[in-house]
């Protein structure tokens, strides 16, 4: 009877629904949390065994074999080249993109409203379209193989997604601000910097943490433009590893792709409420 | 999310104004305001001109030549745009990139769907389970989820551990079975149902409880209140992921790449577009032909997204249009 009331009390007045839910969550999850099980699990285990919890328990031996890598360079490598891109860009959307959605959402000039249709029309672009161009661009300023072709787009507001999403919540702060500020000395660069820029701070981070989990995430970009294996990315690395061991070391490679999540679980956890609500309010895409 | 943001702002807006202002003004001269507009969209305008309008106007030159990057590029006219309709591969491309879109949208969407419904109905420990269908969505993009999608419907992998639990034996390996390979991607597609379920609740949410309570007051049952109340405040919402996820759907790379080490095999049964693509421009360096590839490309995604609009006149519901 103790244990009928403890199973109502968790599963509430619909028991059938709570069922499915939970067989629905487990099956969702499973992968992942086998995955990551697995990374404790020597190889002949991996393939014999759908548990979660290893049997015979391996250690950290995974982890320290899959991070030495590939080509003569370990995954700390390719971590910190991924975040040196990651961290590039979201510098590059956070301000490119306020300091253009300023000017369209609080600034009078000349053609505005052509500039902002135009901005608005390059939302719906696919990528492909300026792809190959862009690449013979960057080829011939030599840029092929380093970071720039990864982090210049972004710092020149390419991402018209995120300008769209700023100049609505700029739209939403009161006028009244930038007024007050002017008559107490503010210029419009100040207003811009110590007025809006502080006001925006959900946008930022949101534009912030979605800009960080697909630059981290991306894998095509950084396929074409990084080809040697000192500029290897976590996600290339990954490709060269599957490459390289002809999947002998799932185990390793399974180490490398929890920790390669890792960063993006870690945003998951601090940012959940920011991450639903902005796809909720913007439909952000994916 | 709006309301306690504006209030939040309200309430920091005071704050940020008065040490801003307290933090004493900004000193040197200051820019009018057309300058200062100018300043500011510089980094844009910039981008517009030469990452954006500039390489549309050249991919179109480039998509009428023979272009291997280190020659010059040769005039051929049309040649590569019949060339294309002309490829086995290319056409098998299409096949196999339309069969994915039209089998994992209508899937995924469904399912969001369904799942937004049942955990709109208030059940308790809502946000743990969104948490949990959310999750999947967002690493789904990720090359270690297609490292992990390789392994289990390889022929020991997960899949056919599970199944071999029920006593099925002798299971094929199903990223090597040109016949089911493509299917393994659906699968993946359906399991990032997180986003349009998000996008899904935050619609149900918005629907007025009033709604339901006059709709009971005339006796309408649970079907009839889906089917009269629900769905058609809802169509907007579904129209909005129909048109996203078959944009997304149509430039899908990462897990075909992955699954068949970049070859789009076997038998080239994951030979997705943009796969195909890559392959024509990046490893054979034919950038004409690849170039072309993308404006059909975007042509097909310009259609489809033409046709929803269009399309949505005769199915979605606008509340301000009146009924």
């Amino acid at each position: 009877m103790a244990t009928n009331t403890v199973a109502k009390r968790l599963l509430g007045s619909k028991p059938i629904v709570h069922l499915l839910l939970i067989a629905a969550a487990i099956i969702m999850l499973y992968p992942i949390l086998w995955m990551l099980g697995s990374t404790f699990k020597p190889q002949n285990e991996i393939f014999t065994s759908a548990s979660l919890w290893p049997k015979a328990f391996v250690g950290f031996e995974n982890y320290t074999k899959g991070w030495s890598g590939v080509d003569g360079h370990s995954f700390g490598r390719f971590f910190l080249n991924s975040f040196t891109i990651a961290v590039g860009a979201v510098v590059g959307n956070v301000l490119a993109g306020s300091m253009t959605a300023y000017a369209f959402a609080r600034l009078n000039f000349k053609f505005r409203r052509v500039c902002f249709a135009i901005m608005l029309l390059t939302i719906m672009l696919p990528y492909h379209a300026v792809l190959i161009p862009q690449y013979v661009l960057f080829f011939k300023l030599g840029w092929v193989n380093t970071v720039l072709p990864l982090i210049v787009p972004k710092l020149l507001a390419t991402d018209a997604f995120f300008i769209f999403l700023m100049v609505q919540f700029i739209r939403g702060i009161p006028r009244e601000l930038d007024d007050a500020a002017r008559v107490d000395g503010c210029g419009y660069m100040a207003i811009y910097w110590r007025i809006l820029l502080p006001l925006m701070m959900p946008a930022l981070v949101t534009t912030a943490i979605f800009t960080f989990i697909w630059t981290w995430d991306d894998f095509f970009s950084q396929l074409i433009y990084l080809s040697s294996p000192s500029k290897y990315t976590v996600t290339l690395g990954l490709q060269a590893f599957l490459d390289a061991t002809h999947e002998s070391s799932w185990g390793a490679m399974f180490a490398m792709s929890i920790l390669s999540l890792l960063p993006i679980l870690v945003i998951f956890l601090g940012f959940q409420r920011l991450l639903v609500e902005g796809i909720a309010t913007t439909g952000i895409k994916r | 999310m709006r309301r306690p943001i504006a209030t939040l702002t309200r309430d920091r807006a005071r704050s940020v104004e008065r040490t801003a202002v307290s933090r004493g003004r900004f000193r040197g001269r200051t820019l009018g305001e057309g300058t200062t507009a100018y300043l500011f969209l510089l980094p844009w305008f910039l981008g517009l001109v030469g990452l954006t309008l500039g390489p549309m106007v050249a991919s179109l030159y480039i998509s009428l030549t023979n272009f291997s990057l280190l020659s010059a590029p040769q005039w051929t006219g049309l040649t590569n745009y019949t060339q294309l309709f002309a490829d086995p591969r290319y056409l098998q491309s299409l096949k196999v990139t339309f069969i994915y879109v039209f089998l994992s949208v209508p899937l995924k969407l469904a399912l969001a769907l369904l799942v937004a419904m049942i955990l709109n109905t208030k059940v308790r420990g809502r946000g743990f389970y969104r948490a949990a269908f959310y999750l999947p969505s967002l690493l789904a993009g990720s090359v270690a989820i297609a490292v992990l999608w390789r392994e289990i419907f390889s022929d020991n992998g997960l899949l056919n551990q599970v199944l071999g639990l029920f006593g099925l034996k002798n299971l094929p390996s199903w990223i090597s079975t040109p016949h089911y390979a493509l299917y393994t991607l659906v699968v993946l597609a359906v399991w990032e149902f997180g986003t349009p379920m998000i996008i899904f609740l935050a619609g149900l949410q918005q629907i007025p409880r009033d709604l339901y309570e006059a709709a009971a007051v005339d006796g309408a049952g649970r079907l009839h209140r889906l089917r009269n109340v629900t769905l058609p405040l809802l169509t907007p919402i579904i129209f909005f992921n129909l048109v996203m996820q078959i944009i997304g759907s149509f430039k899908t790379f990462t897990p075909a790449y992955i699954i068949s080490g970049g070859t789009g095999g076997p038998n080239d049964s994951t030979l997705f577009y943009t796969l195909y693509l890559y392959v024509q421009g990046f490893t054979q360096f034919r950038m004409g032909y690849a170039t072309a590839m993308a404006w059909v490309l975007m042509v097909i995604i310009a259609i489809f997204t033409a046709i929803n609009f269009f399309g949505a006149k005769y199915w979605v519901y606008y509340e301000d249009k009146g009924s």
